[in-house]
């Protein structure tokens, strides 16, 4: 298997709670990949150990092939994996287009490249991102100015300024109204197909993860409970358990 | 954008200021001089404190660090620095003035560099700490650096080293005699000083306001706004953070430098690491005026001295209890500060836009109406978006 994010036999407990055991799956290049299960089944935790939030016990994870589980987050941010946050991080006294500016990438930069001044080529780039995910109008209001959902789709703007090649999104449609949802899966869409970004997306929403997604993981328990295309998750009897609890 | 328009005579005043004031006010040279090196400390604080969110205590640290590295510069080419410190005062030294000048420069330029020095180390240590953490780490490295230098005889342990003294105005070269005139010593020298500390605030001051517009100023902001966020999406932070403190401390020392041969005598707690005077009150005066603002600290500076300077002559004995009350009010109830405050009031001279119709109302309509706009009807229904 080469995909693009590959995860093997990953354990991180906190105290004596196992929050991840012998956690296996992979990424492929260029896909959109669900990650679901019930809460406190451990998908953060998989998360975070994936972009070196916290180190992990024991296990592997490789990133295009490389061994990432002994880096630290701007690391492998810089290798091109970046997450999202279930509960939204933006930087709230600066305005969208200079939060937009703050997101582009550290790859490669020099020391003088700290000093530049903004460029005109990112500053039509974030605006053109700014107005695909629909805050052109906000684009010079304050960040902490807009409202939750606001927020979060400028954090998914941002996240798209960094030109990742895998992105990692905790829960994106959490805490959104339902008008807003639509859109915002026809963005997710859009960034997978039009800019080549490979998705790996935590949702508890199933409509909207059966819909958006290629292949689905589940996790219950910290472990890693069934995996296959939507359809064939959607009828599986230990998934359906596992949410509605018939243990 | 009243704020840009302002900014220009704003600076015009501040200079002719600087420039008249040593020939309008002869009898406050020493006085002004300090309102620069004040200036320097807010402005430099709020590097740390105010732009990066990282509240320092110990920046004072740097100030004596300079204050000590050029005294020991100005001294140790021309004389044993141990015999010179010693307080029995066997060694009896003049300085010409070609030696006093060269270990002026000398030292000015070396309490930079190795503030920068210390900076980048201690750098190592600190920022692992967060919040009230680093203020009290930092707070502890001065405090250290005081009580350390306190029991190093080699620089004067606690008896402190008296500088080498200005070359009066008759045997000055006559090159420096010539822009001075045929004045006294210690006029020469307040003035001598009171330019060299004016022309290290104007280079602080256009320093940062440039580094303010570049990148680094953004992710400067952007630490302060969410370290953790801009650490996901890749920003070596650690870098940034040292950087910052390297050019607060690069000033700092050079202000250190010119302090202690304005007093003309140092000695470790309470000249060169007086943590409770000085480093308080460039916190004070960063938040009087308005922190995470370029002005703001110019502000709070000139205020604060001016403050300080009123009640140290008209109120003496009440001098700390009116400062104390102003940290009080300021830290309880005025903590966005003069410009702060400007800002929230009139968000539009500074070019800061405010969503009148949502702001303080959270809910998803207001994106909702937004995005739809942008998705029904193309981007060019732009009514929703509330200017």
């Amino acid at each position: 298997m080469s995909a693009l994010i590959e995860v093997a036999d990953v354990s991180k407990s906190f105290g004596g709670v196992v929050a991840n055991n012998a956690i296996g799956l992979g990424v492929e290049e260029g896909s959109i990949t669900g990650l679901i299960g019930p809460n406190g089944s451990g998908k953060t935790t998989l998360f975070n150990s994936i972009v070196g939030f916290h180190p992990i016990d024991s296990g592997s994870i490789r990133f295009e092939g490389v061994e990432i589980s002994k880096m630290r987050v701007p690391q492998i941010a810089r290798l091109g994996m970046l997450r999202t946050f279930q509960q939204t991080r933006i930087f709230r006294k600066l305005n969208c287009v200079e939060n937009m500016h703050a997101a582009l990438s550290h790859r490669g930069g020099t020391f003088r490249s700290m000093f530049a001044r903004k460029s005109g080529e990112a500053e039509e780039r974030a605006e053109g991102l700014l107005d695909f995910v629909g805050l052109y109008q906000k684009r010079k209001l304050r960040a902490g100015d807009l409202s939750f959902g606001q927020q979060k789709l400028l954090e998914f703007a941002m996240a798209l300024m960094n030109e990742p090649k895998v992105l990692l999104l905790d829960e994106p449609t959490a805490g959104i109204n339902p008008t807003l949802i639509n859109g915002l899966i026809d963005r997710l869409r859009l960034a997978n197909e039009q800019f080549g970004v490979t998705l790996f997306v935590i949702e508890h929403n199933m409509r909207v993860i059966m819909n958006l997604a290629e292949h689905i993981y589940c996790l219950a328990h910290g472990e890693l409970l069934a995996d296959g295309p939507p359809e064939a998750l959607q009828n599986d009897q230990r998934v359906i358990d596992a949410y509605l609890g018939a243990h | 954008m009243i704020g840009r328009r302002i900014e220009k005579p704003g600076c015009l005043a501040l200079a002719v200021f600087g420039v008249i004031a040593p020939m309008v006010f002869p009898a406050y040279v020493q006085q002004i001089a300090m309102l620069w090196i004040m200036i320097v400390f807010a402005l430099t604080w709020d590097t740390m404190g105010g732009q990066m969110g990282y509240n320092s205590l110990g920046n004072i640290f740097f100030f004596g660090a300079g204050m000590y590295i050029a005294a020991v510069c100005q001294i140790w080419p021309w004389y044993d620095v141990g015999q010179y410190t010693d307080p029995s005062g066997i060694l009896t030294t003049s300085f010409t003035p070609d030696q006093y000048f060269l270990g002026l420069a000398l030292g000015v330029v070396l309490a930079a560099l190795g503030s920068v020095v210390l900076a980048v180390v201690f750098g190592l240590i600190v920022f692992g700490l967060r919040g009230p953490y680093f203020a009290i780490g930092t707070l502890g490295l001065a405090i250290a650096a005081g009580e350390l230098i306190g029991a190093w005889d080699w620089v004067g342990g606690g008896g402190g080293i008296r500088l080498p003294v200005f070359p009066s105005g008759t045997d000055a070269d006559p090159l420096f005699r010539v822009p001075f005139g045929d004045i006294q010593s210690a006029d020469l020298q307040g003035v001598f000083f009171y330019w060299t500390c004016f022309a290290l605030a104007v280079l602080t001051f256009l320093f940062l306001r440039w580094l303010y517009r570049t990148r680094f100023g953004l992710m400067l902001n952007a630490i302060r706004d969410d370290e953790a966020k801009a650490e996901a999406l890749g920003v070596r932070t650690q870098l940034y953070k040292t950087v910052a403190w390297s050019i607060s401390a690069f000033f700092l020392g050079i202000s250190g430098a010119l302090f202690g041969n304005i007093i003309g005598f140092m000695e470790p707690l309470e000249v060169a690491f007086p943590t409770v005077t000085f480093g308080i009150f460039m916190v004070l005066m960063a938040l009087l005026g308005g922190k995470g603002t370029l002005w703001g600290p110019v502000i709070g500076a000139t205020l604060f001295h001016i403050i300080k300077e009123v009640t140290w002559t008209h109120l003496l004995g009440w001098q700390w209890v009116v400062l104390g009350l102003l940290i009080v009010v300021t830290v309880v109830f005025f903590q966005q500060g003069i410009v702060g405050w400007l800002q929230e009031k009139r968000p539009e001279w500074f070019g800061i836009e405010v969503d009148r119709g949502t702001a303080g109302q959270r809910v998803d309509a207001a994106a909702a109406d937004g995005l739809d706009a942008v998705l029904d009807t193309g981007e060019d229904a732009a009514g929703e978006g509330v200017r």
